[in-house]
């Protein structure tokens, strides 16, 4: 029975991988970018969502209400202003961009609020639990799963259902063809990665109440996300989800095996993945 | 009549580069008879940096290889020489070499597996590479698991040639083995440049730039892209373990989260690369004393310098993606290690410079 307990929790424990790579997927999808500051974006989140809750004592909930718009349209100038200027077939104008990015946002973070940790404080919430059986479940984590769900379902609905959505999977395909339709590729891909910040931000509301954060953990963060990306395949969302499942399954059986291989655990079995499917295993279009 | 013609790399500028080279290494050779400890040890950081931007360029920016997890190959280096200091009583010095050897080691599964990925993909695995390597060695108990450890304190009284040194310059025993690491790391740096311009000057040299412009063209003439690959990065991989051996035998205290830090031995090394120039010999260079001046001129401001280092990073990038070294070469022309093949001699003579 314990074994159920270890993997179902390892299960809700992918459902907050799932939301840290959503975003990354959904623009790594897009436009092939490869953006090493979106761990360091979430925790920036957490502490915008921090610093509105305390300036107003609202709850978290609210707070990341609030903070939405502020990340969405930080993620359309962020896009449009500089991220745009990296893309083509060279990987390395990104990733050198982002690398900067992630190192000023780390140490901007640490001027502003210190090394110290913080925590988002959900009142009774944060401990509160459900039996399911003969297994007991937090409610947070549940929903953290919940929640990781219902944005993956809402960015397919956005994708394939709406007519940004379109200029999406047609500037995906085909920037050079889309734009002679009509689409602004430009424009597309700020909406995309400003569409993206509402997702960090609600990743960045779950990183906040479900443990402490500091200015310096990004980096590991992203490294979850980015292993959620790989394995899911490159440009489905779902995809993305079964791979947070996969690297949170991992660290809690690591974990109940020894508790200080919880997180080798997790890049152990992202490293198999790999070597049996180096495209993932729901790569788009095959 | 055809032996009249001759194929060549060099010009007057590069003749020039090279005595001003041989000079500057004299100089540097004997700076331990003018230079103060603090400047022994700030040259010491600015080779070593060097010595590893030059690996990430050869492996970048010839070999097209954008590899992030480079501090994989710092960190088992280092860990390989304090494990055979503490535990095997080796000598620190021939240690260092044993670092290059388990990075080479390292880098042989790491290669299996990564050059199965492309791109992005490559970036991200070889990350996860280091991170798990990280993760290993905080297990290793016997060098102090995830806290780290320090340097045995007879084993660096005994280390060779300490003794020499110190009755040399009449130093104690700790500056000399700031001179001791001084000149490992000279010539680590100057070898690798020099042996990183021999090879790009032979052959292979000319397959691996072929390579990087356009694999399948490469292919198409005979290249064996997948040779030159594994080359570059094994050769890569064991020069950055000798220098993360050197590094670590200076600082004479470890832990895992420092020796497998990708900010300060991937992230740093990018920015002086990208900064200087990449894909040149001359760009780390430049690269490198950039990186050491600012250091130097806001180390008063804490994490604000670091903060700036990103956003420069970032500007060079999106304004001048070729560097400061690209701006100074587009300008004047200059290459001080030149490796464009030209056609001199003959009947028609060729413009000189």
């Amino acid at each position: 029975m314990i074994w159920v307990d270890t993997i179902l929790q390892g299960v809700l424990l992918g459902g907050l991988y799932a939301l840290f790579a959503a975003g990354l997927s959904l623009v790594f999808g897009i436009m092939r970018l490869v953006n090493l500051a979106h761990g360091d974006l979430i925790v920036f989140g957490a502490y915008l969502i921090l610093v509105i809750v305390s300036a107003l004592g609202l709850h978290p909930v609210v707070g990341a209400l609030l903070a939405a718009p502020l990340m969405f349209c930080l993620g359309w100038v962020l896009q449009k202003a500089v991220l745009n200027r990296t893309l083509g077939d060279d990987i390395l104008p990104p990733l050198l961009v982002t690398f900067g990015l992630s190192i000023a946002i780390q140490n901007g973070l640490l001027e502003g609020f210190s090394a110290d940790s913080q925590r988002l404080s959900m009142g009774a919430l944060e401990t509160a639990s459900v039996a399911v059986g003969p297994v007991s479940l937090g409610v947070l984590p549940l929903l953290t799963f919940g929640s990781a769900v219902a944005v993956i379902v809402a960015l397919n609905q956005v994708m394939y259902r709406t007519a940004i959505g379109r200029a999406f999977r047609a500037t995906s395909d085909d920037p050079v063809t889309a734009s002679l339709m009509g689409i602004r590729p430009d424009r597309v891909f700020a909406t995309a990665t400003a569409l993206a910040m509402l997702v960090v931000t609600v990743a960045a509301l779950y990183l906040g109440t479900r443990a402490n954060f500091d200015p310096a953990i990004g980096p590991a963060r992203l490294i979850y996300a980015f292993e959620a990306v790989i394995i899911g395949g490159l440009g489905s969302l779902w995809g993305t989800l079964a791979g947070g499942i996969v690297i949170g399954v991992a660290q809690t059986v690591g974990a109940a095996i020894n508790p200080e291989w919880q997180i080798l655990a997790g890049h152990v079995a992202f490293l198999v993945v790999l070597l049996l499917r180096p495209r993932g295993l729901f790569p788009r279009g095959q | 009549m055809s032996a009249r013609y001759s194929v060549t790399t060099r010009t007057p500028a590069s003749t020039g580069a090279l005595i001003a080279a041989l000079a500057l290494v004299v100089l540097l050779a004997l700076a331990p008879l003018y230079a103060s400890r603090g400047l022994i040890q700030d040259l010491f950081f600015i080779l070593t940096m060097l010595t590893l931007a030059q690996f990430w360029n050869l492996l970048a920016g010839y070999g097209g290889l954008v590899s992030v997890g480079q501090q994989a190959f710092v960190g088992i280096g280092a860990y390989a020489l304090y494990g055979v200091v503490i535990l095997g009583g080796v000598d620190p010095v021939p240690a260092i070499l044993l670092g290059g050897v388990a990075a080479l080691v390292l880098a042989i599964p790491t290669a299996f597996f990564a050059f199965r990925l492309q791109g992005a993909y490559f970036a991200i695995g070889t990350w996860v590479i280091a991170e798990i390597a990280r993760l290993g060695v905080a297990q290793w108990r016997s060098v102090g698991g995830g806290t780290g450890t320090s340097l045995p304190r007879d084993a660096l009284g005994d280390m060779m040639l300490v003794e020499g040194i110190a009755a040399l310059f009449d130093v104690r025993a700790s500056a000399a083995r700031d001179i001791l690491a001084y000149w490992l790391a000279l010539a680590l740096a100057a070898g690798t440049i020099a042996g990183i311009y021999a090879l790009l000057r032979t052959r292979r040299g000319l397959a691996l730039a072929a390579v990087r412009d356009n694999t399948e063209a490469a292919r198409s003439v005979g290249v064996d892209a997948g040779r030159m690959k594994w080359l570059v990065f094994l050769t890569a991989a064991f020069g950055t373990g000798l220098a993360g051996g050197l590094i670590y035998l200076q600082k004479a205290r470890i832990s895992p989260d420092a020796a497998f830090s990708v900010t300060d031995w991937t992230a740093y090394v990018i920015f002086i690369v990208v900064i200087g120039c990449i894909g040149t010999i001359e760009g780390p260079i430049i690269g490198v004393l950039v990186f050491f001046l600012l250091q130097s001129l806001l180390a008063d401001y804490g994490s604000w310098y670091l903060m700036l280092l990103g956003l420069i990073g970032i500007a060079v990038m999106l304004f001048a993606p070729r560097g400061l070294w690209g701006l100074i070469s587009e300008k004047t022309g200059l290459q001080l290690f030149p490796i464009r093949r030209r056609l001199v001699g003959g009947v028609l003579t060729s413009k000189e410079g």
